[in-house]
């Protein structure tokens, strides 16, 4: 979340879409029903009539997949009614900027597109820039070459009777959602998005949320109190676990993994140090170094030297072009390619997308270790139905581990809030902390590798130090050695530090070896004042619901990121019922200020808004990612639609496709017509593991069910309540038909698509009829940025059983 | 009797979340029962001896074609001249005074059941077929007389359910279907002058449950 879920409340409009906020976040409910009190509106767009439908003032339905094409919709009402905000648009965003003269676009492809590699040269999107290396700008934004013009003329196509052929939804309803919605685009309103992975797992994922970062630029959303892009973390420590850089192409604190180009440390710092020119803007990752030399130290003491290049060469490094996330690391161990695995507070065997590869991947390792709370169908996978344990190898390890009210630590929410929690009670019998069974672990390969073996010097020069008296794991150590220490005595400016203490805040940082710190973005979190994290103060002096003394937030305890863009070039609100921000004689009051700097009026100390990018402002023309500036409709690999009507692109040109035995794809295919999806309910986590076991929950929500619509049940045959099939091109599951009205046929131009829908939380172990995971019938394709897998939108056959 | 308290169910604001369910049979140390799925959200399928609210779920077409879900949070609702007490002759059911909660005794095991059941507008009451004693929603009798509030309001997270003193819930519920009929003309607190357990609903009571509005 760029804001936070009280900050819900602030909002005029507010968009669930790509998310079912009500079942699956219902204490967010709470704050959309304190906008709604006070006249708010809550828009629901979903495939289905969900609870979140249900109480929506709007709802509109649509096909699943093809988000972009209503969005793009939404982007031209509001560039061809004048909808945006136009001084937040001409000011805080690239808007204004001219693009060099190779970008092009044509027929669903963006310049620079090898169809060998499937990849673009980006270079062909750059910007252009003056001959001082500061890009150019039209500030009237009419030339041709400028963003705003291109992103006209991008979405020009996107007329609402394209959109409704592609989306299914109705005209008039994709008129409503654009009325409201635009309605935002004004300096005293805020419009806010609810998402969450009802828009990440797509082929298109990325840019899904992209095309809304566009709309909320445009509209003047972001930065401001009730506005923002705002993802619904499906974890409640997920946040943490991206921040602590749980993910093979990120080092704590978003630094990216180095790779084997980048041979020394001077190499990467280089490529993570981006340059500005332009006085004007802040460019905050300039700090990078800062914090690189920082975690280093953290995590090699005083063994990081400067001769040593503080251990960088220590760090592991990353094949150029390799990609270790989930789908790849599970088709590697179908392949037989890696011999053991950690399956770490997770159930891969039930939440892995196409689950019966999963399923027989795990077949291939030599060992297992499932680290749970409870047994489940990864740890027993070698004796699921249809398995047979005499021709399965691998040897598996069940490691009980203490549930989230048995340890102590923190935890971080969606809106970045670091809470700390105490531990209630003593987990059972032999179950231990994770903390425990790492530092047990680690222990264990440090004895192991002081006996000899390749390479020791990473693990055996790692600063291991942190455990209490007894020997057991230590939260508090970890969670200083996280916010860093100063590492000798220093003076910065007119204060001095000695060594020991913790570092204040990250602007203290140094990139000369004189500090550690284990996550940039976390130091303040646990500094000289003690543990902020488990602060509970619940003053709220602006009356916004900052809560800026409950617990903390990162970075410095901002609430509200990008909060400089919440005011005008003066540094007064947009909207001064709401003033998130405020420049008052000489300083900032309010939340935590991105930036300390004057506003942008200032003749000499004023600053872009955007800090964290290199120009300052954010971007509409996004050149970063893999599939291109703007965000663009194609088709989910597996679609009921013979060909894209927007391009002759059909499916995202930069999508990896997986072509081994168990990797099969099917499109438009009669075998298979129906779209499918996939969610969850209120009653289960994830793939139920901590919820199928309890009998209140399994008592509301007993088996696995398809919901489908009543065109669709009269079509097969199917009664409400009877026993159907759900087959895919990957396996089949079978279910209990809801038949209802809150499924509707999509009418698509001369076509009518049906579309059914499947909760992912059962699995064959528990309860005893509780049915089979969703996902064996999902594809292993993935976003070509983040390898997400498109369980959201694939195809389907329902018939009785 | 009208003092005492009162509890508000505005449906209007409820999510289904399904909070109150589980937190009642929390609360009330009440097993899960076996249950399937027979083509529908709601589950158990009806009240019992072991559950006392049900959260029903009622989805179909207006008379625009589109769909709605309705959500109903069922449970007893403390009646202020209970149907049921009619078959009571010796305190098997008490209705307390200083709160208005309707308790039914263990010695309902000597009544006749069919009986209580038929003078319940709201077909609550319910028996366990061993002991013969009736069981339904107490109102979180031993929390409210403690200081706190019932469960199921408590685990509410949109501020559907409110608890408080009678009068004031009366007023909030007025207050509040004032508000919600500029937009829903139907919307109404369903017999609030003969229930402790007021809900507000926006459309036809028979579109949320068909005993919403009593039998």
């Amino acid at each position: 979340m760029t804001n936070h879920w009280i900050d819900l409340k602030n909002s005029d409009c507010i968009l669930v879409m790509g998310s079912n906020a009500a079942a699956n976040h219902p204490i967010s409910m709470k704050w959309v029903q304190r906008a709604r009190d006070k006249g708010g509106i809550l828009i629901s767009v979903d495939p289905r009539f969900t609870q979140t439908a249900a109480r929506a003032d709007i709802y509109a339905p649509l096909r699943s997949g093809t988000d972009i094409a209503f969005l793009g919709g939404m982007i031209k009402y509001i560039l061809d009614n004048n909808k945006y905000f136009k001084d937040y648009v001409v000011n805080y965003t690239n808007a204004t900027f001219l693009l060099g003269d190779k970008f092009k676009f044509e027929d669903g492809l963006f310049a620079g597109y090898d169809p060998k590699t499937k990849k673009y040269d980006k270079s062909l999107w750059a910007l252009k820039k003056d001959e001082k290396g500061v890009p150019e700008r039209d500030m009237t934004m009419e030339n041709p070459r400028c963003v705003l013009q291109l992103l006209k003329q991008h979405y020009s196509r996107y007329t609402l009777e394209k959109v409704s052929e592609i989306t299914g939804t109705p005209k008039e309803d994709l008129v409503k959602v654009y009325e409201a919605y635009a309605a935002t685009g004004v300096k005293d309103k805020a419009g806010t998005i609810m998402y969450a992975m009802g828009w990440t797992q797509h082929t298109v994922g990325v840019q899904n949320i992209r095309a809304m970062c566009l709309v909320q630029l445009l509209l003047g959303n972001m930065g401001i109190a009730g506005g923002g892009v705002n993802a619904l973390r499906g974890e409640s420590n997920v946040q943490g676990s991206t921040d602590q850089a749980l993910l093979f192409h990120i080092l704590p604190g978003y630094l990216r993994t180095p790779t084997v180009n980048l041979a020394n440390l001077e190499s990467y710092l280089k490529v993570v140090t981006p340059k500005s020119v332009d006085p004007k803007s802040v460019n905050w990752w300039q700090n990078a170094p800062k914090y690189v030399v920082s975690l280093l130290k953290s995590f090699w003491g005083e063994k990081a030297t400067k001769e040593n290049q503080f251990g960088y060469g220590w760090l592991p490094k990353l094949d150029i072009g390799q990609n270790c996330s989930w789908l790849n690391l599970f088709d590697a161990m179908y392949a037989g390619k890696i011999k053991g695995f950690f399956a770490w507070g997770q159930n891969p065997a039930c939440s892995g997308a196409n689950a019966n590869k999963v399923r027989q991947a795990l077949g291939k390792l030599d060992w297992l270790v499932n680290v749970n709370i409870f047994d489940n169908e990864t740890g027993s996978f070698w004796k699921a139905p249809g398995a047979d344990p005499k021709k399965i190898k691998t040897e598996v390890f069940m490691l009980p581990c203490a549930a989230s009210v048995e340890k102590e630590g923190s935890i971080s929410n969606s809106g970045r809030w670091a809470q700390w929690r105490y531990k209630a009670v003593d987990a059972p019998g032999q179950a231990k902390p994770d903390g425990d069974i790492v530092v047990e672990l680690m222990n264990k390969i440090r004895d192991l590798y002081k006996k000899g073996g390749k390479f020791p010097e990473p693990i055996l020069s790692l600063k291991w130090d942190y455990v209490d008296q007894k020997g057991h794991f230590d939260a508090h150590k970890v969670a200083k050695e996280v916010n860093g220490y100063f590492l000798k005595d220093v003076k910065i400016g007119d204060k001095e530090y000695k060594k020991g203490e913790l570092v204040p805040a990250f602007p203290l940082l140094q990139a000369d070896g004189s500090t550690s710190c284990g996550n940039w973005i976390y130091c303040q979190s646990y500094n000289q004042q003690g543990n902020n994290m488990a602060r509970r103060k619940k003053d709220d002096p602006t009356g916004l619901g900052l809560y800026s003394q409950w617990a903390w937030a990162w970075p410095v305890n901002r609430r509200i990121i990008y909060n400089r863009a919440a005011v005008d070039l003066d540094g007064n609100p947009w909207n001064p019922a709401r003033p998130l921000l405020k420049w008052a004689e000489g300083k900032w009051v309010g939340d935590v200020p991105d930036g300390p700097a004057p506003p942008m009026s200032d003749p000499k100390a004023g600053k872009y808004p955007f800090i964290m990018k290199p120009d300052g402002v954010a971007s509409i023309f996004g050149p970063g990612l893999a599939d291109g500036p703007f965000p663009e409709h194609y088709e989910p690999l597996e679609c009921p639609v013979p060909k894209n009507i927007m391009s002759g692109q059909f499916v995202n040109p930069t999508i990896k496709i997986f072509t081994g035995e168990m990797d099969k794809h099917l499109t438009c295919d009669p075998r298979f017509p129906f779209v499918g999806t996939t969610y969850r309910v209120t009653e289960h986590w994830q793939t139920g593991i901590m919820t199928r076991w309890q009998s209140w929950l399994i008592e509301a929500h007993p088996q696995m069910f398809v919901e489908i619509s009543e065109e669709l049940a009269q079509l097969r045959g199917i009664k409400n309540g009877e026993k159907v099939k759900v087959s895919s091109a990957r396996g089949e599951v079978e279910c209990v038909a809801i038949v209802t009205t809150r499924f509707r046929p999509f009418k698509m131009g001369e076509l009518t698509v049906h579309q059914v829908g499947m909760p992912w939380c059962f699995g064959w172990m528990v309860p005893k009829d509780g049915g089979e995971s969703a996902n064996l019938l999902t594809p292993n394709v993935g976003d070509p940025n983040t390898m997400i897998p498109e369980s959201k939108a694939f195809m389907v056959n329902i018939t009785k059983a | 009797m009208s003092e005492g308290y009162s509890i508000l169910v505005d449906t209007s604001k409820c999510t289904a979340c399904r909070g109150c369910q589980i937190a009642c049979k929390q609360w009330n140390g009440l097993p899960g029962t076996a249950t399937k799925n027979v083509g529908s959200f709601e589950n158990p399928q009806d009240l019992s001896y072991q559950t006392y609210k049900i959260v029903r779920f009622s989805d179909g077409k207006n008379g625009d074609g589109k769909a709605y879900w309705n959500f109903f949070s069922e449970q007893c609702r403390h009646c202020l001249s209970p149907g049921c007490m009619a078959a009571a002759e010796n305190d098997e059911i008490v209705q307390d005074e200083k709160t208005g909660a309707v308790l039914y005794t263990p010695a309902t095991k000597k009544l006749d059941f069919k009986a209580t059941l038929e003078g319940c507008p709201y077909n609550i009451p319910r028996q366990d077929p061993k002991t013969k004693q009736m069981f339904k929603c107490t109102l979180c009798f031993e929390r409210i007389t403690n200081g706190m509030i019932p469960a199921c309001v408590k685990s509410c997270p949109t501020g559907a359910m409110q608890f408080g003193e009678r009068d004031k819930i009366l007023e909030m519920a007025k207050k509040r279907v004032e508000e919600l009929k500029k937009k829903f003309p139907k919307a109404q607190a369903i017999n609030p002058d003969d229930v402790r357990v007021i809900y507000l609903v926006t459309d036809d009571p028979k579109k949320y449950w068909k005993y919403a509005a009593g039998k």
